[in-house]
Formats: structure tokens, sequence, C-alpha cells
């Protein structure tokens, strides 16, 4: 069926089973894209972990394929990265109908000066294959597979974890617990956590197939097409040649019926012509909803990715707003471990990933109400906006079949501190995420690659500034000259931003003063 | 982009043939059935949306017809 071959890893007996005791810092319950993701990251400043996950293969299926540039950059400082782009699609074009006409087309491109692109289609099973690879071998991370997480048991200082194996029950002391086991999470029904929020009623179809035939070399998406004349469509293209369709097929449809093999070949036949030549990969018949946990930090016990928030998926910010849950959480749970930072730190988290969580369901929900409008107004509004696109081009900005992922505003979170100087143009304030640029002597270097673990100053001008009186630990780079970097930045002589180990800005002025910076480096690492 | 200024939404005429205008409007919706006259609005709302830009202004706008909505 599928062209992509699963791999088990090895599953090892754990050496609790054997009497082994021993505390752990961090575990992580769930290996998809969350888990590993944030054990490289705790593992690069020093944290080792341990990640539990009832399963011993990758995810089942593509679900999650349009990886963002945060998520990219997050995943480059593993090296990651780039095998990402290699292997994925990285789209260029697409084009939109109203039933069998095109109505425009738009170009992706990505804008010049930045490392990654926007983002980069690949199947989910091979951003956590490649994850998995470099988790496997970090010597500070420890996988285990076919380990299920069956009972939790919260102190105030740590969590007893219970875990069920093939060779049977053990127990796993830790100081942290990290629930990234998914929208189903174990752990937050364990605890009798609430997931309040909203139902969508919508299904959908997701249909992955590989051509053998030529392949549209674009991204696609119809509203009501000949095909498949009530509802719209959406083509994805995805690596080795598959293509994910993605059926709309309203809330009465039958799934068994739908699923079935002649009904999914017959759509496609009309979508590709006598032709096509194809093979299914993985079909999928879904509803969504949008949910969020009231805390995602209760005591010892944290929830990212889909175990804290669940959106529907047009605009991709299911697994990229997961992997931007634990770039965030990361740093700051190895300053606590560390004991360079209060706990208090932690709350942080929770406002600042509630505030991106809001923003992506937001965001999602506009979407869902643009693809599948809940009123007759609403309707009408949608198709009049497709019927103007065609002759006026301002309607086709108002087409919402998904908003790009891009890395949410966390507006006044309290490690940040707000502008004094008034004067900016241009640049990301506190609260913003970096600008990626070319950066060094002939430009060939990347502003994201000169960033540490830690805290950065990213200076401009042609003296060098007085690095000797900054707080030990913070990494600081000057640009000098004029380049991409100074004109995205507003970088005139004396700038300087501090930049906070997630690729956010915690603050910035127009001068440089050493005792300033200290203090807003103790208010972003909750010190202030 | 828009500029958004406050309490922006004209209130006096600002029309040089008001009798006319309105009858355009009127008449440009005669022949169509309840759902085409929806669609028909629809269109136009959204391409005067676009011409007038001042979300401010829109948004004053949307309160207050939907206001008037309530008096009546
Ligand atoms: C059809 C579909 C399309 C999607 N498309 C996109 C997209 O284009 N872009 C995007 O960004 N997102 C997309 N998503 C969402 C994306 O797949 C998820 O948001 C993402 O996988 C969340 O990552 P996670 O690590 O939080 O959870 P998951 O990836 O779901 O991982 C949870 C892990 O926890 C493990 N686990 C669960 N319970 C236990 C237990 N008791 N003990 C041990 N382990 C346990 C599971 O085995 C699993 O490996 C899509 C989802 C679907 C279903």
């Amino acid at each position: 069926m599928s062209s992509y071959t699963y791999r088990h890893y090895e599953y090892r007996k754990p050496p609790e089973l054997d009497g082994a005791r021993a505390r752990r810092p961090v575990v992580i319950v769930g290996a998809g894209m969350a888990g590993p993701t944030l054990a490289l990251a705790l593992a690069q400043r020093g944290v080792p972990s341990v990640i539990l996950d009832e399963d011993d293969t990758v995810s089942i299926g593509s679900r999650s394929i349009c990886q963002a540039k945060h998520s990219l950059e997050t995943w480059d400082r593993f090296d990651v990265a780039s095998r990402m782009v290699e292997k994925g699609i990285t789209w260029e074009q697409g084009e939109l109908y109203l039933h069998d006409k095109p109505v425009f087309r738009f170009n992706l491109q990505p804008e010049p000066g930045h490392k990654f692109p926007a983002f980069v289609n690949l199947q989910q099973y091979y951003v956590e294959e490649y994850l998995f690879e470099r988790c496997l071998a970090e010597p500070m991370i420890e996988m285990r597979f076919r380990n299920k997480v069956v009972g939790v048991t919260p102190g105030p200082d740590g969590v007893t974890v219970e875990v069920e194996t093939p060779d049977g029950r053990y127990a796993l002391e830790t100081d942290w617990l990290v629930a990234c086991d998914g929208v189903r999470s174990t752990v937050r029904h364990l605890m009798d956590l609430p997931y309040p929020g909203e139902v969508f009623h919508d299904r959908f179809l997701i249909s992955d197939i590989r051509l053998l035939s030529e392949l549209p070399k674009e991204r696609r998406f119809w509203f009501y097409p000949p095909f498949h004349p009530t509802n719209s469509v959406l083509l994805h293209r995805q690596a080795d040649n598959v293509l994910r369709v993605d059926f709309q097929l309203g809330p009465d449809a039958d799934p068994e019926e739908e699923k079935k093999p002649e009904n999914i070949d017959r759509r496609l036949r009309q979508m590709f012509g006598p032709e096509a030549r194809w093979e299914h990969e993985w079909t999928s018949v879904y509803t969504f909803t949008c949910r969020m946990m009231e805390r995602f930090v209760h005591g010892r016990v944290i929830f990212a990715g889909d175990a804290a928030h669940v959106v529907s998926p047009f605009g991709a910010r299911g697994g990229n707003g997961a992997i931007a849950d634990v770039d965030n959480l990361a740093w700051k749970l190895a300053m606590v471990l560390a004991k360079t930072a209060p706990v208090s730190l932690l709350d942080s988290y929770c406002s600042e990933r509630r505030a991106a969580a809001r923003e992506n369901i937001l965001n999602s929900t506009r979407s869902t109400d643009f693809i599948t409008p809940k009123f007759a107004a609403s309707r009408a509004f949608r198709d009049a906006t497709l019927s103007l696109a065609r002759d006026f081009p301002f309607a086709r900005a108002l087409i919402n079949s998904g908003r790009l992922s891009v890395p949410t505003v966390q507006p006044d979170s309290p490690l940040d501190t707000p502008d004094g100087d008034i004067d900016w143009l241009r640049g990301p304030g506190p609260g913003r995420a970096i600008l990626d640029a070319p950066v060094g002597r002939d430009g060939s270097g990347w502003l994201i690659d000169r960033l540490g673990p830690g805290f950065t100053l990213l200076t401009f001008g042609d003296t060098d500034v007085p690095v000797g009186d900054l707080p030990s630990g913070v990494g600081c780079i000057r640009i000098a000259g004029d380049g991409l970097a100074r004109q995205r930045y507003d970088g005139r002589p004396g700038t300087t931003y501090l930049i906070r180990p997630d690729r956010y800005v915690a603050a910035r002025w127009r001068r440089f003063d050493a005792a300033t910076i200290a203090v807003a480096i103790r208010r972003a690492t909750g010190n202030g | 982009m828009a500029d958004i200024t406050t309490g922006a939404l004209r209130r006096t005429l600002n029309l040089a043939r008001p009798d006319d205008v309105y009858n355009a409007i009127v008449d440009a919706h005669r022949d169509l059935s309840d759902e085409q006259c929806r669609a028909f609005d629809a269109r136009l709302i959204l391409l005067l949306a676009n011409h007038v830009g001042d979300e401010a202004v829109l948004r004053e706008a949307l309160r207050a017809a939907r206001e008037t909505m309530e008096e009546s």
C-alpha cells in the first residue's frame, strides 16, 4: 500500500524492570513531532531526557505535510533541516479554480535572503524518521519504544509515571513530565483535565496517492469542480511523487462509503484524466476540533503540542505550533533545572503559548469558515469573493484556504521589555520572531546560524561594543555596513536587539547600554 | 495599508445626486430573487469595502447598520 517503508525501532527491556532505580530530570511522553524536538533542544542545553512512546514506529500516514520556516529553523539547530528541504518539495506556484475554470495563479516564491523557504512539503513520517535518527545518535536522549504510559502520580516536586511494556510494568520517577502525547493525550485523561473547545461537523477525505504518470507541478485548490461539484478539493504535492488530495465531504457523508477505493478512483479519474496511473498510499476520513487546555503547566506536569491545543488542519498550524511550543519550553525548563531561573519562568510558557494557540485557532477557524461556511450569508460572501477574484485582484487576498503558518506574536509577555525608543521604522519588536538575513563579510552566512542556545545580542555599527560588561553566556553578533540585515532590523549604528533562545525579540534599543541590557535579561529569564 | 482613523463614518449627505444613486442601487436588484439579491449585495459590499479601505469606517458602518436594525 504505502511506498514508505515503516521501520520498527528496537524495543529494549527497560533497566527498571531489572531493579534499577534512577530519578530523571525530564521524562517526555510521546515520540511524535513535539517529543523528539524537545529532547534534542534539551540535550543541546545539557539536559538529558527519556522519551516514552507506546508505538515503535513513525507517524502512520503523511498527516502534517507542511513544515513551516520557523520549524525548519528550529530543526536546523540539530542539523536535520537541510535533509528535510532536500527530500521535500518547496512550493512555488499554484492555481485556484472555480467550477471548471482557473480563477488566478499564485506564486509563493520565497523571499530571497533567508536560509529557509516559507515552507517545505514533507510527510510527517519523514520528519519523524529524521528526528528519531538524530535522537538515537544523541547520548543524552533515551528513546523507549513500546513503553506506554498508563499511570501518572504527580507530587510536589516530581512525578511518578507508570509504564507498560511487553515485559511488564514499571515505575519511573522524574522531576518534570512533559506530555507530548497527542490530541488524545493519556496524561491529560489520567489527570482528568478538561479540554474545552469547538467541534466541527464537516467531514473531509484525505487520499494520498502516488502518481505513476506525470505529476501536476503545482498546488491546486478547487471550489465546486466538475469532479466534486458540491464542495472543495485541495491538491498538495509531497515527496516521492505523492499527492495529497483533500476532498471536503460535507457533514452528512458516509465515511465508509467515501473511503471505498472505487469511489475515490472515480473522482481521481475525473481529476487527472484517462491517461493517469496511480497507487493508493493512505486514506483517511476526518473531522476536527479546535480545543485548548486552560493551563499548560500543572505543577510538575507540562503539556505541549496537540496534547495542549488542537486546531483544524487548514494553515498547517498543528505540527508547526507543536514545534514552537517546545522551542519556547526547552530553554526555560533547562534554566529552571540549572537553577538559573525560578520555577515561575514556566508560567510564561503557559501564557505565551496559550496566546499563540488562540491566534492559531482564530486563523484556522477563519479558514474553516471560508471553506465550509456555516450560514447562508457566510456562503454568499464566500461565493461572491470567489467570483470577483478573476477580475478584481483585491478579492484574491480574501480567499482563505488556509493562511500559511508564520510565527505567532506574543504580545505583552512579562518576559519582554516594551520599546522605549519610538523611532523604529521596521524590524521585529518585542514579542515578535526574529527575521533571518544574510550576514558575514561576503554575505554567505546566515543570521540564524550565528545564534547559540542562549541569549544573543544583535548589534549594528562599525564599532565594537563593550561585551565584557555583559552577563556570561550571552552571545554577541555585530553587523557592520549596509546590508539586508541592517534594513530588516532598521539597524542604524548603535541599534541593539536582545534575542531570546527561541529566536524571539525580548527587547531592543537605539543605544548599547550594558546595565539596561542586564536588567532586560533578568526580566526575560524571570529573575527581574 | 489602509489608514485607520477614528470616528470617521460620514453621517451627512455625500452624494451630488442622491435620488439617482438611490434608484440605481434599487434598480440593480430588480428581477432578482431573494437569493440572487443576497449574492449581488455580497459582491457589491466587498467591492465597496475594498474601495473605502478604511477599516475604522467599515467597522463603524457595520455597527450602524446593525444598531439601526435593532431600533426598528
Ligand atoms: C490529516 C491531518 C493533516 C495534518 N496536516 C498538518 C499540516 O500540514 N501541518 C501541520 O503543521 N500539522 C498538520 N497536522 C497536525 C499534526 O499532525 C499534529 O499537530 C502533530 O502531529 C502534533 O504533534 P505532537 O507531537 O503534539 O503529537 P503526535 O505527533 O500525535 O504524537 C503523539 C505521540 O504520543 C504517543 N502516545 C500517545 N499516547 C501515549 C501513551 N499513553 N504512552 C506513550 N506514548 C503515547 C503516540 O504514539 C505518538 O507518537 C495534520 C493532522 C492530521 C490528522
